[in-house]
């Protein structure tokens, strides 16, 4: 494995690892909060034990996110020195409130897992609405440094120098709206899905029932709301990819040709040499319409890119799809979902529902990937869009190869804990959390 | 608004070192405690660090955006020629942040806590060891900017007897401090006694960690003495720190744990200033005689206003918070 690979792996790998318990961290603690708030307004000993449950799992993977995201912030000088150089200062502004954020939000967590019995009720409920507020501030501002990588501004660039540097710009750039609402919906469309699946799980085996049930309405609720939004602010984000990143745009759809009534093609093997797309459903129009709002507007194709600036065709079309197409599963579960609560309230007891639930469990954060894939192998060559290739910012150091299958170890072994140990919670709800529980027999305070 | 940039990296590495610092030596207190000893340490340690855990930790995280925000070139000079010794570093930050919070928040108590446990003691020592060879590099002027092979870029930047001894001298002003700080954590009376015992130990290993300094500084031909002893202000914190260790020597029997605690943190903090200010502001010193400064090597006027901005806003927020959990979690435990 040639370094300049090895570097992207290790970066990619870290980034999808700590994606998923930075999206943890910006969700869990409002359902935490949803049904803290009930135990505090129904006295309903059940929503303790569940506020409870859940902010055990929330400590565990904060934990194994901040970890993963301290080195995140060494990583990018260690594997991309080049970048950092020049744009540490420019698009540096997110950072440091984002440190800000996360501090607030380590010590707000302090404050919620330590502060039973210990404060004002209302205050340590608010502590916990604070854990996820400043969690989900600084899931937005790292997607808005991340936007400025496709949409660079906030700098004057000429031959290699950057001046004029304006960092509130730069945060404030054309791509950071569109991207950080697509992520928050994703976040919690994501997390709600397997929260709520892993209560389905509990219900269908008949295990704590009440428990699981009052569980598992907070997930899905959050879960199937963010996912019947999640269509609209793709479109946003479609039109502006359109605008801002016409050769991303063009790998997404495997659009190799410049053409108007341009078609939307569903599936498909990509056939980079040929330029063509062999297998796929192509529904003529509906890719000008998508980016353009025109059926008849014509959509760059790759042939219209410089061979050398055009991304990997087939990794971001297959990631695309994947993610459009998991996204519309979770559409339809949620729209039924929502007919049941509305209309059919006989379907909430059914066993099928539940078992869409079930399935559903890894579809939102494999989802949340392929989405994260498609904007950052998209935006490839460039590390910043236009101004500076990826390959001219990796480190000089040799031997990257030799850090990236240790850190590969690292966080295989990493999740694998963190699945055992939310595993064995699930597995002790009857006897620690669940009053109604017979088994129920919490651990006496340790001395 | 430099200035006001650079003390604030100054101030969270310092902040760190004191409760960061103490977090790893909890762990180290905890490794060297024999078999006997080693739940009750658990214990009391637990109850001291759990609740400011995590926060103790984002000082790190402020340093490093203060670094590669404002200070570029700092970082990534850093990043590339102490790459190996930083990823060592983050290994044992990974290990021992996930390993302390695994084996707290594990529903079932079983042997695999024995497993988070040795992961977590050996990464609490290992971390700050290279935390403090990391520290020693940038000054030892072992970095080599332009060399040519791999190991003199990339191993000798960082290995050698001055930067290794600084490594272990952080190692026990981490025990050092966690061992001091406790103190106040239990009522017991045989616990006191077990932990001020534990106590003058580390002070002793600090002691003899702190001559190792001095005497490879000689053997590399750093003028650390020069650095340390040829200014006012060096020999004035040092003083201090010489002042308010007699004086903690004399307050162990008192009863009067907070008074141990600043004592301690204050002498730190003046052995920080010693080391420091010296070569100040020059952070990075070369093997070619080069440097980087904090001065001259920041990022454009826009961006220093911004982040000090951010900065103070941030603090504003931040302290506070900080020290009514610090507060409100002693107060009862005393």
């Amino acid at each position: 494995m040639d370094d300049f690979l090895a570097a992207r792996s290790q970066m990619a790998m870290s980034l999808g690892f700590h994606i998923i318990f930075a999206c943890v961290g910006m969700v869990m603690p409002f359902f935490m909060a949803i049904a803290h708030y009930k135990y505090l307004k129904s006295g309903n000993e059940l929503y303790k034990g569940l506020t409870k449950a859940w902010s055990k799992g929330v400590a565990i993977l904060f934990a194994t996110g901040a970890v993963s995201g301290t080195m995140l912030s060494f990583e990018l000088g260690l594997l991309w020195p080049g970048f950092m150089q020049h744009a540490g200062p420019i698009f540096g502004m997110p950072f440091s409130l984002e440190g800000t954020a996360f501090f607030i939000e380590a010590i707000a967590l302090g404050y919620f897992l330590y502060g039973w019995d210990k404060f004002n009720k209302w205050f340590h409920w608010f502590t916990g609405l604070v854990v996820g507020i400043s969690g989900l501030a600084s899931g937005i501002l790292v997607v808005a440094a991340n936007a400025w990588m496709n949409s660079p501004t906030g700098f004057d660039y000429a031959d290699g120098v950057y001046s004029n540097i304006d960092p509130i710009k730069a945060m404030f750039n054309d791509a950071w709206l569109s991207q950080s609402i697509h992520m928050v919906i994703a976040a919690f469309t994501a997390t709600g899905f397997s929260v709520a699946g892993v209560h389905a799980v509990m219900i269908l085996r008949k295990k704590n029932i009440e428990f699981h049930t009052k569980a598992f309405k907070i997930a899905a609720l959050c879960a199937t709301i963010a996912a019947l939004l999640q269509p609209l602010s793709g479109d946003f984000s479609a039109k502006d990819v359109a605008k801002r990143q016409p050769a991303k745009l063009a790998a997404m759809e495997a659009h190799f040709h410049t053409e108007a009534n341009a078609s939307f093609v569903i599936g498909g093997i990509p056939d980079e040499k040929n330029q063509t797309v062999n297998y796929g459903i192509k529904i003529p129009g509906l890719l000008s319409f998508l980016a353009h709002g025109d059926f008849n507007k014509p959509v760059i194709g790759l042939n219209d890119i410089p061979e050398a600036d055009r991304p990997p065709v087939a990794i971001t079309h297959y990631a695309f799809q994947v993610m459009i197409g998991l996204g519309m599963v979770l559409f339809f579960i949620s729209a039924l979902y929502m007919l049941a609560l509305i209309k059919k309230k006989s379907w909430l007891q059914k066993k099928w529902l539940l078992k869409l639930f079930v399935i559903a469990i890894p579809l939102g954060y494999i989802a949340l990937e392929a989405g994260w894939t498609v904007t950052e192998v998209g935006r490839q060559p460039w590390i910043i869009y236009n101004i500076m290739r990826t390959k001219d910012a990796v480190t000089p150091m040799p031997g990257i190869a030799v850090s990236f299958y240790i850190f590969t170890a690292v966080f295989a072994s990493l999740s694998a804990i963190v699945i055992f140990l939310l595993h064995r919670q699930m597995k002790m709800v009857g006897r620690l959390y669940d009053v109604t529980a017979p088994s129920y027999q919490p651990k006496k305070k340790k001395a | 608004m430099t200035l006001v940039v650079i003390g604030f990296l100054w101030a969270s590495i310092c902040l760190y070192l004191l409760l960061g610092g103490a977090d790893f030596g909890a762990g180290i207190i905890e490794l060297f405690s024999g078999k006997e000893n080693e739940r009750k340490v658990k214990r009391i340690m637990y109850n001291a660090i759990g609740p400011i855990w995590e926060a103790n930790h984002m000082w790190l995280i402020i340093a490093i955006v203060i670094l590669f925000v404002g200070f570029p070139e700092i970082y990534t000079t850093i990043s590339v020629s102490l790459h190996i010794p930083l990823v060592i570093m983050l290994l044992g930050i990974i290990a021992r942040g996930t390993a302390f919070t695994f084996r707290h928040y594990d529903a079932v108590q079983d042997d695999w806590e024995k497993l988070y446990t040795k992961i977590f003691l050996w990464s609490s020592l290992i971390t700050p060891l290279f935390l403090g060879i990391i520290a020693g590099s940038t000054v030892a002027g072992s970095i080599d900017r332009n060399g040519t092979d791999f190991v003199s870029t990339y191993i000798f930047s960082w290995l050698n007897p001055f930067c290794i001894t600084v490594g272990i001298f952080t190692v026990t002003i981490c025990g050092y401090l966690a061992a001091i700080y406790v103190i106040g954590e239990t009522t017991n009376k045989d616990e006191i006694n077990y932990l001020t015992r534990k106590a003058r130990h580390t002070i002793i290993a600090v002691v003899l960690a702190g001559v190792l300094v001095f005497i490879s500084a000689l053997v590399d031909g750093i003028p650390l003495l020069q650095w340390i002893f040829g200014g006012t202000i060096g020999q004035v914190a040092i003083l201090l720190a010489s002042v308010s260790l007699l004086f903690l020597f004399f307050s162990f029997n008192k009863n009067k744990p907070n008074r141990l605690r600043v004592l301690a943190a204050f002498q730190i903090g003046m052995i920080l200033v010693a080391v420091t200010y010296q070569h100040y502001p020059n952070i990075l010193l070369f093997k070619d005689g080069g440097y980087l400064s904090l001065t001259q090597h920041t990022g454009s006027e826009k961006t220093m206003n911004s982040l000090g901005w951010a900065l103070l806003i941030g603090s504003i927020f931040i302290l506070p918070a900080l020290f009514y959990l610090m507060y409100s979690f002693k107060k009862k435990d005393n």
